[in-house]
C-alpha cells in the first residue's frame, strides 16, 4: 500500500475511534433535521416560504452544518495538535512528501462531509420526505464546491495555529460565521433580504443549495466564487504552512 | 570514513547566535556525543544535520547528501528521535510502525523492531496508555524503522526514570551494534560516558572539545588524588619527597595527597616501607563532571 493510502486508511480509524467526532460529524445533522421534522407544525405548507414545507425549506441548512463540524470545527483542531504535539515534526522527518498528511486529512474530512450529507439527504427523504433535490446536477457542482470553499477556510486555521487552542478560536468564529449565513441559526427567511443575499456568496453558499435543491439551476457567480476562495485560501495555506 | 561532516556551522534567531561556527565529523558506526546544558545550540545543530532547519552558513553533509537539496534522499537513510514528539492518542503502537514503515523503500520489519524493544505486549496499546519508558521506545522504533544508516537520537533518556535510562542505554548499544552510526545529543553526563565514543561539548553554540570520554576527562587535569588514615603520624616531608606528590592536606585524621603519574603506587610502597597501614583509601580522579566545568566554566548538572 502506498505511505498515501495508508495514511488515509489510518486518518479515517482515529476519526472513528474518537466517538464526539463520529457523533457531531455525522449524525448530529441528520438526528437534528429529523427532530424538527419531528414537530408537525414544521411539515405544514407554508406560504410565506413560496408554499413549501419549514423542512424543506431548513433542509440546506442542515447540510451546512455537517460541513462546517467537519471542515471547520474539527479539522484544523485535528492539525494544529497534530503540530503542537511535534507530531509534523517527525512526519518531517521521513522522506513521506509533506503534502500527504493533509492531503490524506482533507480527503478523510471531505469523505465524511459527503457521507454526513448523504445521510442528512436519504434520512429527510425517507423518514420526513423532504425532496431529493430536484436539480441534481447543479445541486452535486454546488454542495462540492461549497464543501471545499469551507474546507479551505479551515485549511487556512489549519495551516497556521500553533496549537488546539488558537486553532479553536479562530475555527469557531469561522464556524459561527458559517452557520449563521447558512441559516442554520436563524432561516434566512426572517433575515433581511441584504444578509440573505450576501450568504449566497458566504461558503457553502447555502441560498445556491437551496435553489438547485427546490429545482432551479445554481446562478453561475457564487458557484466562480467558491472555486476561487478553495483556490486562494488553499494555494495561501500551503504556502504559509507552519510545520512547528 | 566519516558519514557526517559539519563545517562552520551559524545558524542564527534574530540577534541569537543559537550555533557560531560549529564543526565536527562522525566516523561510520560510532556513537557519538553531543554534550551541553540546555539551550546550548546542540538540537538546533542536529536539526540542521537532519535537515529540519537551514544554516545561515556553513555547510552539512551526511552520507554524502547535503540534508537541504537531497532531503528525500537523505531521509530514506538518516532516522531521527525528536525532543518531545507524540503520536495521535489512538494510534497503536503496531498501528504506527506499519504506518511509519509505509514511508521508506527499504523499511526493516515492524515485527523485530516490537520484539527488539520489548514492546510486545503494547503492540495493541493506544499511544495514550504507554508510559514514558515505552514511548521513548517506540519513539526510538519509530527512529530505526526506516533502517536507517544513521541515527540522530536526541535527549532520548530525559524524563525516565532510572531503570528505563538504563534499558534504553542498552538499546542504544544494541542499535549500533547492528552497524548504525549514532548521534547522541544529551544534557547528562553519565550517559555520555556510558556511551559515548567521542563526543563534542557544546557550550553557548560553540565547541569546547572534541574527544573521548576518557580524553576529555584527562583534559580537566591529570591530577589525582589520594585519602586514607594513616594507621600513625606520617611526616608530610616524606610524601612531598616523591616526586609524583605535588601537596600534602590534612583535614580531620585524614591525608590528601594530590600530584600526578604513578601517584597511588608511590604512596602506597612508601607506606609500606615505614609500616604504616592506610584505612579508608581512596583515589579521586577527574571526571568528565570536571572536564566539563574546566571548559565551560561551569558545571553542567547544577548550573
Amino acid at each position: 500500500m502506498s505511505s498515501f493510502a495508508h495514511l488515509t486508511k489510518i486518518e479515517i480509524r482515529l476519526l472513528f475511534r474518537d466517538p464526539l467526532a463520529v457523533v457531531l460529524s455525522l449524525i448530529l445533522p441528520t438526528a437534528i433535521l429529523l427532530g424538527l421534522g419531528s414537530v408537525p407544525l414544521l411539515r405544514e405548507r407554508n406560504d410565506e416560504l413560496g408554499g413549501i414545507r419549514f423542512i424543506d425549506y431548513y433542509a440546506p441548512s442542515v447540510l451546512v452544518m455537517s460541513v462546517a463540524v467537519m471542515g471547520l470545527a474539527i479539522m484544523p483542531g485535528v492539525i494544529a495538535t497534530y503540530r503542537e504535539r511535534g507530531m509534523l515534526r517527525r512526519m518531517r522527518t521521513t522522506p513521506i512528501p509533506p503534502g500527504a498528511l493533509l492531503g490524506a486529512q482533507l480527503l478523510v474530512g471531505l469523505g465524511t462531509a459527503l457521507i454526513a450529507a448523504l445521510l442528512v439527504v436519504v434520512a429527510g427523504r425517507l423518514v420526513i420526505g423532504v425532496p431529493l433535490p430536484q436539480h441534481p446536477v447543479g445541486f452535486a457542482v454546488a454542495f462540492v464546491l461549497g464543501i471545499a470553499a469551507v474546507f479551505s477556510l479551515g485549511l487556512v486555521v489549519a495551516a497556521l495555529a500553533p496549537n488546539a487552542r488558537v486553532a479553536q478560536t479562530f475555527s469557531t468564529i469561522l464556524f459561527m460565521s458559517v452557520m449563521f449565513f447558512g441559516g442554520v441559526y436563524v432561516p434566512l427567511s426572517m433575515l433581511p433580504d441584504s444578509i440573505a443575499r450576501i450568504a449566497n456568496y458566504i461558503p457553502p453558499g447555502v441560498g445556491v443549495l437551496l435553489d438547485a435543491w427546490t429545482g432551479t439551476a445554481p446562478p453561475v457567480l457564487p458557484l466562480v466564487i467558491m472555486g476561487a476562495v478553495t483556490l486562494g485560501l488553499g494555494l495561501v495555506s500551503a504556502r504559509v504552512f507552519k510545520w512547528e | 570514513m566519516a558519514v557526517i561532516e559539519v563545517k562552520d556551522l551559524v545558524k542564527q534567531y534574530g540577534s541569537h547566535r543559537a550555533v557560531d561556527g560549529v564543526s565536527f565529523t562522525v566516523e561510520e558506526g560510532e556513537i557519538f556525543g553531543i554534550l551541553g546544558p540546555n539551550g546550548a545550540g546542540k538540537t538546533t545543530t542536529v536539526e540542521c544535520v537532519e535537515g529540519l532547519r537551514k544554516p545561515d552558513s556553513g555547510s552539512v553533509s551526511v552520507l554524502g547528501l547535503d540534508p537541504r537539496r537531497d532531503g528525500r534522499e537523505l531521509k530514506q537513510v538518516l532516522g531521527a528521535q525528536l525532543q518531545e514528539s507524540s503520536l495521535p492518542d489512538h494510534m497503536r503502537v503496531e498501528e504506527a510502525l506499519n504506518l511509519y514503515a509505509s514511508f521508506y523503500r527499504d523499511p526493516a520489519d515492524p515485527a523485530h523492531l516490537i520484539r527488539m524493544l520489548g514492546l510486545e505486549e503494547k503492540r495493541k496499546a493506544p499511544f495514550a496508555k504507554l508510559s514514558g519508558g515505552q514511548r521513548q521506545r517506540l519513539s526510538i522504533a519509530l527512529a530505526l524503522i526506516g533502517n536507517p544508516r544513521v541515527a540522530v537520537l536526541d535527549e532520548l533518556t530525559t524524563g525516565l526514570d532510572p531503570q528505563a535510562r538504563r534499558d534504553t542505554w542498552d538499546l542504544v548499544e544494541e542499535v549500533r551494534a547492528s552497524g548504525v552510526t549514532i548521534v547522541l545529543v544529551t544534557h547528562f553526563m553519565d550517559e555520555a560516558e556510558r556511551l559515548c565514543d567521542r563526543l563534542a561539548v557544546i557550550d553557548s553554540g560553540k565547541v569546547a572539545a572534541i574527544d573521548t570520554p576518557a580524553g576529555l576527562a584527562a583534559r580537566a587535569g591529570e591530577e589525582q588524588r589520594v585519602r586514607f588514615k594513616p594507621s600513625r603520624p606520617l611526616d608530610d616531608a616524606l610524601l612531598l619527597a616523591l616526586p609524583e606528590v605535588a601537596a600534602v592536606d590534612r583535614s580531620g585524621g585524614q591525608v590528601i595527597v594530590s600530584g600526578r603519574g604513578n601517584l597511588l603506587s608511590a604512596v602506597a610502597s612508601l607506606l609500606a616501607v615505614n609500616h604504616i597501614v592506610a584505612a579508608d583509601l581512596r583515589v579521586e580522579q577527574a571526571t568528565l563532571d570536571d572536564a566539563f566545568v574546566a571548559l565551560t566554566g561551569r558545571s553542567l548538572d547544577h548550573p
